[in-house]
């Protein structure tokens, strides 16, 4: 299973730009056309399940404007031997 | 069979970055340039001691977004601002940001000498191929055949001359002591140009003289592409023009690990 991740679009910042959509290797990301900034800019959000938490979209974000956060799989004492 | 029950932050926004939105157009990398010169300032936990000098063109206002000190200095003119910074506050790290209308036009022979000096300074040099700030006129980099609003036929090495290559030029000076060019045009090129933004700002800190780290970035705006396109044209036209790798590495720099 690839790790499980999430991001989180600070929208005072992002200017829907696309590079973290075009960049993304899961193809998870998108411009949300339901909503609007107050600087006039459909942000970028997930689109769907799959990310992975690769940080990939923060590299190339050119306004620092996404979180990213990835799933800690403990494994088992016992599975880990 | 595994438990997932923790989260782990992968990355957030730098702290050397300030809370302020930029005015940089949409896709403009100027912006990823300022987060990995954060990045790096945040990693080698230098905020408190650094000083930035900023240039006349889109950049002008990096006062605004960067969480240090900074001083403007007037166009072309930061590396003897930067100069004059470092040799009165020699504990301090000093970094110029420059576009290519600034330090490769107006300010060539400053640059120029600060590095013959082996000023112990570092310059960011942000290569876009044209005047951002003032509508995407020539710039010295601008690339034969390329349309700028002062090059409407593209421009003719006959009359408006050859570009200028920043990094081969400064990495002939003996007080150079690391000088290289990348680009920020992929997430694998972008973690290679924070590697050298380290380098250079290493150098400075080792007192081993002039740094500087040519960045090809895109200008969607007078370019007149969307930011994707943008990035696949620097990939296309600016990297053969301007290949990226190492001009100067000093053996000592050569010795730096981080
Ligand atoms: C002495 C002087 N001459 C000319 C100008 C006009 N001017 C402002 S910015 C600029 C060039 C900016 O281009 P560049 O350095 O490539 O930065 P960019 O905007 O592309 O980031 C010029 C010529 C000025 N401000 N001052
Ligand atoms: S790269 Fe950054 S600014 Fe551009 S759309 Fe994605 S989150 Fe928004
Ligand atoms: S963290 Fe990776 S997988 Fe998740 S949205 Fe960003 S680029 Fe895509
Ligand atoms: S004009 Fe060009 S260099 Fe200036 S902010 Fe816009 S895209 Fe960036």
């Amino acid at each position: 299973m690839p790790p499980k991740g999430r991001i989180v679009v600070n929208d005072l910042y992002c200017k829907g730009c696309e590079l973290c959509v075009a960049a993304c290797p899961q193809e998870v990301m998108g411009l949300d056309m339901s909503r609007i900034t107050t600087k006039g800019y459909h942000p970028a959000t997930l689109i769907k399940e799959g990310c992975t938490g690769c940080g990939v979209c923060a590299v190339v974000c050119p306004e620092a404007a996404i979180t990213v956060y990835r799933e800690v799989v403990r494994p088992r004492v016992a599975a880990a031997a | 069979m595994t438990l997932a029950d923790m989260e782990t932050l992968v990355y957030a926004r730098p702290a050397s970055l300030t809370e302020m939105p930029t005015h940089y157009c949409p896709g403009c990398t100027h912006g990823v340039a300022h987060r990995l010169i954060a990045e790096v300032i945040d990693e080698m936990n230098l905020r408190e001691r650094t000083i930035g000098v900023a240039s006349v063109g889109c950049s002008v206002f990096a006062y605004n977004y960067f969480d240090f000190d900074w001083v403007q200095a007037p166009h072309g003119r930061a590396p003897a601002m930067a100069t004059g910074i470092k040799r009165v506050l020699p504990d301090r790290l000093v970094i110029t940001y420059q576009g290519d209308g600034d330090m490769a036009s107006i300010g060539m022979g400053e640059v120029v000498h600060a590095a013959a000096r082996g000023e112990n300074i570092t310059v960011f040099f942000i290569n876009n191929a044209n005047y951002g700030m003032t509508g995407g006129q020539m710039a010295p980099t601008t690339l034969p055949g390329q349309k700028t609003t002062t090059s409407p036929h593209g421009r003719d090495v006959e009359t408006q001359g050859y570009p200028v290559r920043a990094a081969e030029l400064i990495s002939t000076l003996e007080g150079a002591s690391y000088v290289v060019r990348r680009s920020l045009h992929d997430p694998k090129n972008i973690r290679l140009a924070k590697k050298a933004i380290r380098l250079a700002l290493e150098t400075q800190v080792r007192g081993l003289g002039f740094s500087m780290v040519e960045l090809l970035s895109i200008c969607p705006t007078n370019w007149g592409m969307t930011p994707v396109q943008s990035l696949k044209w620097l990939e296309e036209h600016m990297i053969p023009y301007f290949p990226l790798g190492d001009y100067k590495v000093h053996p000592a720099v050569a010795e730096i690990k981080v």
